[in-house]
């Protein structure tokens, strides 16, 4: 059973197991690939996975019936996830989406501000501990998912 | 210049504060070697060949009397005692050790200093003009808006990881004098043919192994739409920039492999859904920026009368004289000049200051410019509203210190990477070569007498010496084990950029000077009535120059 942060505490996830990328088919309360939820018939209450250069473009039409979207970081130096999940946050998904892979604690901040709201870290000794550093920062300049508001926005 | 609130003051107490326990994990084994990389890099520290070398930001160039003291202390009190202004307008530090960068980092945010996004993969310190908001031939003052892009990028969450490395050069001149067509973004301030001011946009410009020209995203966009109009290049850019090779993952490459058409629909695309969004501009923010880069007290003066004192002093200590002229420029305030003050004495390694300079430069600032002072992409330093009654006394503090050198703009003010005595990723030394260079040209009548002259030089493809736009380029390689230096000849980076061409096969270090030498000797006899290199070297082309270096001897 994966172990996660997810809104903020440690958790483990009895919903969802992780992708199969061997299998044709996305058996049920497995996270689908891409090309597996394609092929899903129905899409109400599905999880699917985006791995670096899939986009977002294929998941827009069906935002508001997808339950999770993961999205991988197969290596943590690969930042094109976090522009994924700006971009289906900015669309209105508002659903579960959850960071997958090698990423480290140290960018779980950055992570939470373009709309990531669970994490689920290949290394997951330290996980209590990691909690923390989705707080490194109480302010911001940039409007994000978190802050809708830029800073010169708010400024007192 | 800016100045922090409580707001910005908090962000960074809390990067120190993040940086410090990063540390603290990396030392106690918690944080991998490859983890600890980009994290240590974002806060301005590389691993270097012989010791950590630690760059801190300055912003824009910008810096006060304040933190030119923060500087020395820091220098003498953590390092070697000198300190290293980089091509970036940065400041490096070649000796500091790991352990004590969080307490250095400390000791720069009590100065409203740091180190944030001076390396590694992101977006990296803007730069500008250096004679910004005193230059006569400017259409309005770039600095405001390089910090509303230094806020903006600061921290972004989304583009921390990117492909690359990411720069960002803001002018407001016809005569360029950021290479913002050397940048990944270069930004323009210029009008409409309504007249209002606004940006023009360029991307996919840089140096390193595959130098290219910027490209025109936009010709003008509205000021206020600044920030989601950058946004926007950069979710393109994040997504679809090459990550499979490192010396393809700049967004030159992508702007090239999409085509310039294609990229800009590509960016449409992406500002659509942002512009006018909550990121638009405010015109409170502008004026709000604008309003720390407001005129200080200056005084009125008679420009003419001004001029003729000057002109006397001049005349009576005619060494006075020619500093005057080669090292200021005329100011937009009558009775003002700005001054550069050149970090290229010979026997010195280009761009170095040390300790003590640094508070003599910060007592000068206070004296004689209002507490600031500025550091230029050519590794000077520069004060920019000097009186011109003062100039007589300003110049008799720098040159009893050794910063007096009238070479500004000639051959031997050259710009000069830090190369193989520090670098790590360096193919070949850098410094000794510059400094044999130096010793060769050492009679200046005869430097000035060359005119105008950029020579620049890089220890490596990674061209932080900017060798492709130097009317002399100079590139250390790497041939079986042994260094070797390449030459290419009429790069430019002023409004007319252009890239440098080889010249042939490479040279050892000894025989530089020489090389330099017939080179220079072929400009000589070949130039026409006031051409400078540049002219002569467009007119002519390579192949004398070839000849002439490459010809045996008989
Ligand atoms: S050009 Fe190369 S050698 Fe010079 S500082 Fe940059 S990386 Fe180092």
């Amino acid at each position: 059973m994966p172990k996660l942060i997810k809104n903020g505490e440690v958790v483990n996830d009895e919903r969802w197991q992780a992708v199969d990328t061997e299998a044709d088919n996305a058996a049920p309360g497995v996270i689908a690939t891409l090309s597996q939820w394609q092929a899903l018939d129905d899409k109400a209450g599905s999880a699917v996975q985006l791995e670096p250069g899939d986009g977002v473009e294929t998941l827009l039409p069906h935002l508001a019936d997808i339950e999770l979207i993961a999205i991988s970081f197969p290596v943590f130096t690969d930042g094109r996830g976090f522009s994924y999940a700006r971009e289906l946050r900015q669309r209105g998904y508002t659903g579960e989406l959850r960071a997958v892979g090698g990423f480290i604690r140290d960018q779980l901040h950055y992570l939470s501000r373009v709309g990531f709201n669970a994490f689920q870290m290949n290394d997951d000794r330290e996980l209590e501990e990691a909690v923390a550093s989705l707080g490194d920062f109480s302010e911001h300049y940039q409007a994000a998912v978190d802050q809708p508001l830029p800073l010169f926005r708010r400024r007192a | 210049m800016y100045v922090y609130d409580q707001y910005d003051q908090r962000i960074i107490d809390e990067r120190v504060a993040q940086f410090r326990d990063q540390t603290r994990r990396y030392l106690d084994g918690k944080i991998s070697d490859e983890q600890f990389l980009p994290l240590r890099l974002q806060n301005g520290l590389y691993i270097q060949r012989l010791a950590p070398m630690m760059r801190i930001a300055v912003p824009y160039g910008l810096l006060n009397s304040r933190q030119l003291r923060k500087l020395a202390h820091i220098t003498r009190h953590y390092d070697k005692g000198y300190a290293h202004v980089s091509t970036r307008q940065n400041i490096q530090l070649n000796w500091p050790l790991l352990e004590e960068v969080p307490d250095i980092l400390a000791e720069l945010a009590e100065v409203q200093m740091h180190a944030v996004q001076t390396s590694g993969n992101c977006i990296r310190n803007t730069t500008t003009d250096q004679f910004a908001g005193v230059a006569r031939d400017e259409l309005e003052d770039p600095r405001p808006w390089c910090e509303i892009i230094r806020q903006w990028s600061t921290f972004h969450p989304e583009f921390a990881f990117l492909p690359r490395k990411f720069k960002i050069a803001v002018c407001a001149t016809e005569q360029d004098r950021a290479a913002i067509h050397a940048h990944d973004i270069g930004l323009e301030l210029v009008a409409n043919a309504d007249g209002e001011v606004g940006f023009k946009v360029l991307a996919g410009g840089g140096l390193g192994r595959t130098p290219v020209i910027g490209s025109v995203v936009s010709e003008w966009i509205e000021k206020k739409h600044l920030l989601t109009f950058l946004e926007a290049i950069l979710r393109v850019y994040n997504q679809h920039g090459r990550r499979d090779n490192k010396f393809k993952a700049r967004i030159k490459i992508l702007v090239k492999a999409m085509g310039i058409e294609a990229f800009r629909e590509a960016v449409a695309k992406e500002w659509a859904p942002i512009k006018d969004g909550p990121s638009t501009l405010t015109e409170e923010e502008i004026s709000r920026a604008s309003s720390f880069f407001t005129d200080p007290d200056y005084e009125q003066f008679d420009e003419a009368a001004a001029a003729a004192a000057l002109a006397g002093q001049a005349a009576a200590d005619p060494i006075f004289g020619n500093w005057v002229k080669r090292n200021t420029v005329s100011h937009r305030v009558p009775g003002y000049q700005a001054v550069t003050i050149s970090l290229k004495m010979t026997g010195h390694a280009p761009g170095d200051i040390t300790d003590r300079q640094l508070e003599l430069l910060a007592e000068l600032a206070d004296q004689f410019s209002f507490g600031e002072i500025r550091t230029t992409h050519q590794q000077n330093m520069v004060l920019a509203d000097v009186r011109q009654q003062d100039l007589y006394a300003l110049w008799q503090r720098l040159q009893s210190a050794g910063l007096a050198t009238p070479n500004i703009g000639y051959l031997t003010d050259m710009i000069c990477c830090p190369g193989g005595d520090y670098c790590s990723l360096a193919n070949a030394k850098s410094i000794p070569v510059a400094e044999a260079i130096q010793a060769r040209f050492d009679d200046l009548d005869y430097v000035y007498d060359l005119g105008p002259l950029e020579l620049n030089i890089s220890g490596c493809m990674n061209a932080c010496g900017h060798h492709h736009i130097g009317h002399i380029g100079i590139l250390g390689v790497d041939k079986k084990g042994e260094e070797f230096y390449q030459v290419s000849l009429g790069g430019s980076q002023a409004k007319d950029a252009s890239l440098g061409k080889i010249l042939g096969p490479s040279f050892k270090q000894e025989d530089m000077p020489e090389v330099m030498e017939k080179i220079i000797n072929t400009y000589v006899d070949l130039r026409g009535e006031e051409e400078t290199f540049l002219d002569t070297y467009r007119r002519v082309g390579i192949d004398p120059f070839k000849e002439r270096v490459y010809a045996k001897a008989d």
